[in-house]
C-alpha cells in the first residue's frame, strides 16, 4: 500500500495551480485527502502529481453574505461545522456534517473536496442538491458557476470540465419558516449512507409552500426526489399527503443489490427516511413560525 | 502481614510508554541499510501456473533480488504440518512460493527484496504471471459433494478428515428422548485485523553465525525451533524477538507465513537486514482468517426440558490448507456442551478445503461457533417445549456440586480429557437475571410495544477450556545490584498486559514493589524453554510457574534476611522492598539481601562493601561460596497443567430494533465473567471488554466476502466493518470468582472469553424484540440490517 512515483507541488495562489494542472492532464490537485490518498495507496490512482492547494489562502474563506454562505473549497469540514454564522445561517448544515465519517475526518476532509469527489452515497452533495446550492469554478481566464442540479452526474463524475478547479461552495441561507433535517442510515457510525435524505419543508398556513428532498446512498448519483416533493407541494406534511410522498420515494432508490444492502432494503429505507425527515422538518418550521 | 499485590487492580505499567508513542514495534526498529521485501500474490483462487515472468522486476533500478519457488532452494517445500492428528488423513500446506498451482487470490508467488517498500512494490507489478484458472465451488456445502471441484486433485470431496468425538451412549439417548429439537446455523467467516499487521524483519550476522530475527508472533521459541530446523543452525544462534506486538487474536500464533521464512533467507543471502511489514490489504488476503462452520443440531429432550443427548454434524471451511491441524473444529467439538451436562453426545464434522486463505485459531478458536450451535438450540427447546429461557438452562447446568465433571471419553484440544474443574453456573445466570430485572424488563418491554418501540432481552451461557499445556516456565532473579526483581517467561505480550499481572505474581511473594519488577519475554535470548502465547493460557501456564519460582526465590530471601539479621525465619516479613524483623523497624533492603548472598571481589556501593572478602560480614572459613549453594536471589520452575481449566461466564442485552429501518440500538450490555481467581481485575476487565468488542464484530458487522470465483470483495477497512467504538456497547462487567482447584494460583484464562456468546445475545435479543413480528429464528452470524429487512419481509409475507 505504497503510492507509485509521483511530484509534488504547493502553490500559493490558484493561478499557479491552474497553471501546473493545465500543464499535465495527469496530475490531480490534493484537497484534504482523505479520499485520493487511500485510492493512491491502493494504487487505484496513480496522478503524476499533485498540487496541494492548502496553501492558497483565497481558498479557505467562509462568510455569510446575505442569503448565501460562501464557502471556500478548502475549508476543512469541522471548521464549517463548528462555524456560529454559518450554524445560525442554516443549521442543516451541521446537521448534515455530523453525520460525514468522523471528527478527525472532517478535521482534514475539505467542503469543496468531498463535492468535488462526488461520492453518490456522500452527505455533502446530496445537502448540496437539497438546499439549491451551487459551486463556482475556476478555470484559466475565466470562472463560472454550476447548480447543484446540474454538476453531479453519476458516482465520482461531476460536470467540471478538464482544467477547471473547484474553488467555492455556496449554500443558501435556510429561508423564513423553513424547517429542516437530514438522516441516514449506515452500517456504522460515520459510514457512507445505506441510504440518507435531507428535507427542507417551508410552511405556510400549514401546507407546504416549498419542499426540497435529495437522497444519498440509493442511486447513481445524489438525487433529488421530485416526485415526493410534489406530493407534499400545497399540502399539510403528514397524513395522506406524506405517505404518497413517502411511497414515491421508493422508485428513486435504483441502486442495484450489493453486499449491504439489498434493493428492496433501501427502497423501504428511503422510503420510510422520507416520512420521518419531513416530519423532523415540519416540526422545526412550526417552531421557527 | 504482606502488603497485597495479587488481586490488586494495579494500573497497567506498560501503558505510559504505548500512550506516548514510546513503544517499538518491528517497523519502528532502526536496522541500518535494511533491504525491504514485497510479494507477488495471485489474482485468481485457483489456477495452474504457467509462467512466472520475473525480468522486468528484476531490471527495476534498486531491486536486488526477485525470489520465486526456483531460486529459495531447500525452503522449496510445503511448510510443517503443526499439529498432525490420525483422522486427519489429507494434511494440505502450502509452499512459501507458489510452484505450478495457486490455491487462493492472495497465495505468495514471489517475492521481491528492494532498497525500499515504493520500489519492492513498483516491482510487484512488473511480474508477469500467466494463469490458467480452475473451476471452484465457494459454497462449503456444495464443496463437499462428488461432482464438485477439487482443490488439491488427490483430496476427494474436498475433506481433509472424517472426525467423529462422542461421550456416553447417544444412540440410547435419542431412544429415550421425549422430545427432538433440530436446528441449522451458520457462522461467517472473519479475521482477527490486529491493528498491526504482521512484521518480521531479519539480520543475519555472517562474522558470528548468528541469525536474529524480529517477528510480531505470538511464538518466539517455537518460531526459533522452526527456523532452526529449516535453516540447519544450531538454536544457540537463532534468536526471535517479538517486541511490542499491535495485537495478536490468534493470527500471529500461526507460523509460518511464507515471509517468516524468506525474509530470514533473504537475509542470509544478501548479506543485509531485510524487513516486511505486512500491509493492510495483504492481512486480509494472506494472513489467516476463521469462523466458518455450519452445524446441523439435535438435542434429545425429556418434557420437562432436561437435555439428555446431543448430535452434532458439522462442516468446518478450513481454507485452502491446513498448517495448524484440525484445532479450531476440534474445540468447537468438544465444547458442544456447554455448561450443560449433556452426558450423551456425538459430534461428527469434517474440514472442507475451500480456495481462500488457510484457517487457523482466531480469538475464541472454535468456542463462539459451538456455543452459538448450542445457545441457538436452548433457546429453541425452551420455545417448542413453552419453558423459560432461563428456566430451560438451569435444568440442564452442571451443579456446583458436581464438580470435577468428566467428559468420559472427550480429548480436549490440548490432548488431555475434558474434565470441568470448577464452576458455578446457575448461581451466576441467577445473578444476571437479577441484575437485568428479567419481570421490570417485561413491564418496560410491554409498554414499550404499544408505544411502537420494539426491545428484545437476549442471553448466552458460554464455558471456555482454558490454560492449556503443555508447559510453561517461569524464572527469578534479584538483580545483586539495584535490587529489582527480574522475571522472564517464554511467552510473548500483544497487549494482554502480561508485564503487570506477572510483575505482581512475583511482587507478592518477594516483597517487592510492582514497579521494582521487571518482565522481559518475547525474547529466546531471555528465556529459552516454553511454547506461546495462545489459548487463554499465559495467567495459568506461565503465571503459575512464576509463582512457584517466586515460592523458592521468597525461601531464599527470607534465609538470606534471617542471617543477616540475627532472626529466626519465622520473624521475617517481606513488604515495601524489604525485609523486616516482624514486630521492628529492622529491615534490610531486596538490594542489601540480594547483594550479600552474592559473594563479591570488587565494591561499587556501599551495600556491596559487605559483601567483599574482608568484609566482617562476609567472613568465611571455607569457600565464600559454600558448596551446594548458588549466587544470590535466583530460582527456575515450571508449571504443567494436568488438563484445561474451564472458565465460564453469562452475557445478556437490551437490544431495541427499529423495524423499519431494521436497525439496532443496544441499550444494555451486561457481562458476568468468571476466571477463577483475579490476578488484575483492571487487566480482566479490558479482555473481556476487549472480547465483547470482537464479539460485537462476529454478531452484527464483520465477514469476509468473495465473489463466486473466489475474489475477496472486501478486503480493506472501509468495506470490512470492524465494529468502531461507537458500535461496541458500554458493557457492564460483572465479575465472579470461582477458584480453579488445578494450580496454585487458584486462574482460569480470560483471553478469549468476552468473544464467545456474543452472538449469541445479539441473535436471541433481535428474536425477541421482533417477537410480535413473527419472524423466523435467527440461525446466521454475523446478523445485518439488510437480514432484519429479509426475515421481517418473509414474515408479513407469510
Amino acid at each position: 500500500m505504497k503510492p507509485a512515483l509521483f511530484s509534488y507541488s504547493a502553490p500559493q495562489s490558484v493561478e499557479e495551480a491552474l497553471e501546473v494542472l493545465a500543464s499535465d492532464e495527469m496530475a490531480r490537485p490534493l484537497a484534504g485527502g482523505q479520499s485520493l490518498i487511500p485510492t493512491m495507496n491502493f494504487r487505484i490512482a496513480a496522478p503524476s502529481a499533485l498540487v496541494d492547494l492548502r496553501r492558497i489562502g483565497a481558498l479557505n474563506g467562509r462568510a455569510v453574505e446575505g442569503d448565501v454562505i460562501r464557502v471556500g473549497a478548502m475549508t476543512r469540514q469541522r471548521d464549517l461545522e463548528r462555524d456560529g454564522a454559518v450554524q445560525r445561517a442554516n443549521p442543516l448544515i451541521a446537521e448534515v456534517l455530523g453525520n460525514v465519517a468522523h471528527i478527525v475526518i472532517r478535521n482534514r476532509g475539505t467542503v469543496g473536496g468531498s463535492i468535488a469527489h462526488a461520492d453518490a452515497a456522500a452527505e455533502l452533495p446530496c445537502m448540496l442538491l437539497a438546499t439549491g446550492g451551487s459551486v463556482v469554478a475556476r478555470r484559466a481566464g475565466g470562472e463560472r458557476t454550476i447548480a447543484a442540479d446540474d454538476l453531479f452526474l453519476f458516482h465520482m463524475t461531476t460536470s467540471l470540465e478538464a482544467g477547471e478547479l473547484l474553488t467555492e461552495v455556496r449554500i443558501p441561507a435556510l429561508p423564513p419558516r423553513t424547517g429542516y433535517a437530514f438522516q441516514e442510515v449506515a452500517r456504522r457510525h460515520g459510514d457512507y449512507a445505506l441510504a440518507g435524505v435531507c428535507a427542507l419543508v417551508t410552511l405556510k398556513d400549514g401546507v407546504c409552500s416549498s419542499v426540497r428532498l435529495a437522497a444519498c446512498g440509493i442511486a447513481s448519483k445524489p438525487t433529488r426526489l421530485a416526485e415526493s416533493e410534489a406530493a407534499l407541494l400545497g399540502a399539510p406534511p403528514e397524513g395522506e399527503a406524506l405517505g404518497r410522498a413517502s411511497d414515491a420515494a421508493r422508485d428513486y432508490a435504483t441502486a442495484a443489490d450489493d453486499r449491504q444492502a439489498s434493493a428492496d432494503y433501501r427502497r423501504d429505507l428511503v422510503s420510510a427516511l422520507v416520512r420521518r425527515t419531513v416530519t423532523k422538518a415540519a416540526d422545526r418550521a412550526r417552531e421557527r413560525a | 502481614m504482606s502488603t497485597r499485590q495479587f488481586g490488586e487492580a494495579i494500573e497497567r505499567n506498560a501503558d505510559p510508554a504505548l500512550l506516548r508513542g514510546e513503544g517499538s514495534f518491528i517497523d519502528d526498529i532502526d536496522l541500518p541499510g535494511a533491504f525491504h521485501a514485497a510479494f507477488a500474490r495471485s489474482s485468481v483462487a485457483r489456477a495452474k501456473i504457467r509462467s512466472v515472468d520475473v525480468s522486468a522486476a528484476e531490471a527495476l533500478d534498486g531491486v536486488l533480488k526477485v525470489y520465486t519457488c526456483d531460486n529459495i532452494g531447500a525452503l522449496d517445500a510445503p511448510l510443517p504440518l503443526l499439529i498432525p492428528a490420525p483422522d486427519l488423513t489429507h494434511p494440505r500446506t502450502q509452499r512459501p512460493l507458489a510452484r505450478d498451482d495457486v490455491f487462493y487470490v492472495g497465495q505468495c508467488i514471489a517475492m521481491v527484496v528492494a532498497v525500499d517498500r515504493y520500489v519492492a512494490e513498483d516491482a510487484v507489478r512488473l511480474i508477469d504471471i500467466d494463469y490458467v484458472p480452475l473451476p471452484v465451488e465457494m459454497d462449503l456445502e456444495k464443496a463437499v459433494e462428488d461432482d464438485a471441484p477439487r482443490i488439491h486433485a488427490d483430496v476427494p470431496n474436498n475433506v481433509a478428515g472424517r472426525f467423529c468425538v462422542e461421550t456416553g451412549d447417544t444412540d440410547a439417548a435419542f431412544a429415550e428422548a421425549e422430545h427432538i429439537t433440530r436446528i441449522k446455523i451458520r457462522l461467517e467467516r472473519s479475521t482477527a485485523a490486529p491493528l498491526e499487521c504482521r512484521a518480521i524483519a531479519a539480520r543475519w550476522e555472517a562474522v558470528t553465525g548468528e541469525l536474529t530475527v524480529w517477528d510480531g508472533t505470538q511464538a518466539t521459541l517455537s518460531v526459533r525451533g522452526g527456523l532452526a530446523s529449516l535453516f540447519r543452525i544450531d538454536e544457540d544462534k537463532v534468536r526471535v524477538i517479538a517486541p511490542n506486538v499491535g495485537g495478536g487474536f490468534g493470527q500471529k500464533i500461526m507460523m509460518f507465513h511464507p515471509d517468516e521464512v524468506l525474509v530470514p533467507l533473504a537475509s542470509m543471502e544478501l548479506g543485509r537486514p531485510v524487513k516486511y511489514i505486512e500491509d493492510r490489504v495483504e492481512n486480509f488476503i494472506g494472513a489467516s482468517q476463521e469462523r466458518t462452520q455450519i452445524h446441523t443440531l439435535e438435542i434429545a429432550a425429556m418434557k420437562d426440558g432436561r437435555v439428555i443427548g446431543l448430535k452434532d454434524d458439522f462442516l468446518h471451511d478450513t481454507g485452502a490448507f491446513i498448517p495448524y491441524g484440525i484445532a479450531v473444529a476440534h474445540v468447537s467439538s468438544t465444547s458442544i456442551a456447554g455448561p450443560y451436562r449433556i452426558p450423551n453426545f456425538r459430534v461428527t464434522f469434517r474440514p472442507v478445503y475451500l480456495p481462500m486463505v488457510q484457517v487457523t485459531p482466531y480469538r475464541g478458536c472454535g468456542r463462539p461457533h459451538a456455543c452459538y450451535a448450542i445457545e441457538r438450540a436452548m433457546d429453541q427447546l425452551a420455545s417448542e417445549l413453552d419453558l423459560d429461557r432461563f428456566e430451560v438452562r438451569r435444568r440442564n447446568f452442571i451443579g456446583k456440586d458436581e464438580f470435577p465433571y468428566p467428559r468420559e471419553g472427550l480429548i480436549f484440544a490440548d490432548g488431555l480429557q475434558v474434565i470441568y474443574d470448577s464452576g458455578a453456573y446457575e448461581e451466576t445466570l441467577n445473578r444476571l437475571s437479577e441484575a437485568i430485572d428479567v419481570e421490570g424488563f417485561r413491564a418496560e418491554q410491554a409498554a414499550a410495544r404499544d408505544q411502537g418501540r420494539y426491545l428484545g432481552l437476549g442471553f448466552g451461557f458460554y464455558v471456555e477450556g482454558t490454560g492449556l499445556g503443555p508447559y510453561e516456565g517461569g524464572y527469578i532473579k534479584i538483580h545483586p545490584i539495584t535490587g529489582k526483581v527480574y522475571v522472564n517467561t517464554g511467552l510473548t505480550d500483544q497487549g494482554q498486559g502480561h508485564e503487570t499481572v506477572f510483575a505482581q505474581i512475583a511482587a507478592e511473594q518477594t516483597g517487592a514493589r510492582v514497579e521494582d519488577v521487571i518482565v522481559v519475554e518475547g525474547d529466546t535470548g531471555a528465556f529459552e524453554w516454553g511454547v506461546a502465547t495462545f489459548a487463554s493460557r499465559a495467567a495459568v501456564c506461565s503465571g503459575n510457574a512464576i509463582h512457584k519460582a517466586a515460592v523458592k526465590a521468597r525461601a531464599q530471601i527470607v534465609e538470606a534476611a534471617a542471617n543477616m539479621m540475627e532472626c529466626s525465619k519465622e520473624d521475617i516479613d517481606l513488604r515495601d522492598g524489604a525485609a523486616w524483623v516482624k514486630g521492628t523497624d529492622r529491615r534490610a533492603a531486596l538490594a542489601e539481601i540480594a547483594t550479600a548472598t552474592n559473594p563479591l571481589r570488587y565494591a561499587f556501593n556501599e551495600p556491596s562493601k559487605s559483601a567483599t572478602q574482608f568484609a566482617p560480614a562476609s567472613r568465611h572459613d571455607g569457600p565464600q561460596l559454600a558448596e551446594g549453594r548458588t549466587p544470590g536471589v535466583e530460582a527456575t520452575d515450571y508449571y504443567s497443567p494436568p488438563h484445561a481449566t474451564w472458565a465460564f461466564g453469562a452475557h445478556a442485552a437490551v437490544i431495541e430494533v427499529d423495524p423499519e429501518l431494521c436497525t439496532i440500538v443496544v441499550k444494555r450490555y451486561l457481562c458476568i465473567h468468571d476466571c477463577g481467581r483475579m490476578i488484575n481485575p483492571t487487566i480482566v476487565d479490558g479482555q473481556v471488554m476487549g472480547g465483547i468488542a470482537q464479539g460485537v464484530g462476529g454478531a452484527f458487522y464483520e465477514r469476509c466476502e468473495f465473489d463466486e470465483e473466489g475474489i475477496p470483495l472486501n478486503a480493506n477497512f472501509m468495506d470490512f466493518l470492524m465494529p468502531y467504538a461507537t458500535e461496541v456497547p458500554d458493557a457492564e462487567i460483572m465479575h465472579s470468582e470461582t477458584p480453579s482447584p488445578l494450580n496454585p494460583l487458584g486462574v482460569k484464562g480470560v483471553g478469549e472469553a468476552g468473544t464467545i456468546p456474543v452472538a449469541q445475545v445479539y441473535a436471541s435479543a433481535v428474536e425477541d424484540a421482533l417477537q410480535p413480528f413473527g419472524i423466523a429464528p435467527i440461525r446466521e452470524a454475523p446478523l445485518t440490517p439488510d437480514a432484519i429487512h429479509r426475515m421481517l419481509k418473509q414474515a408479513s409475507a407469510a
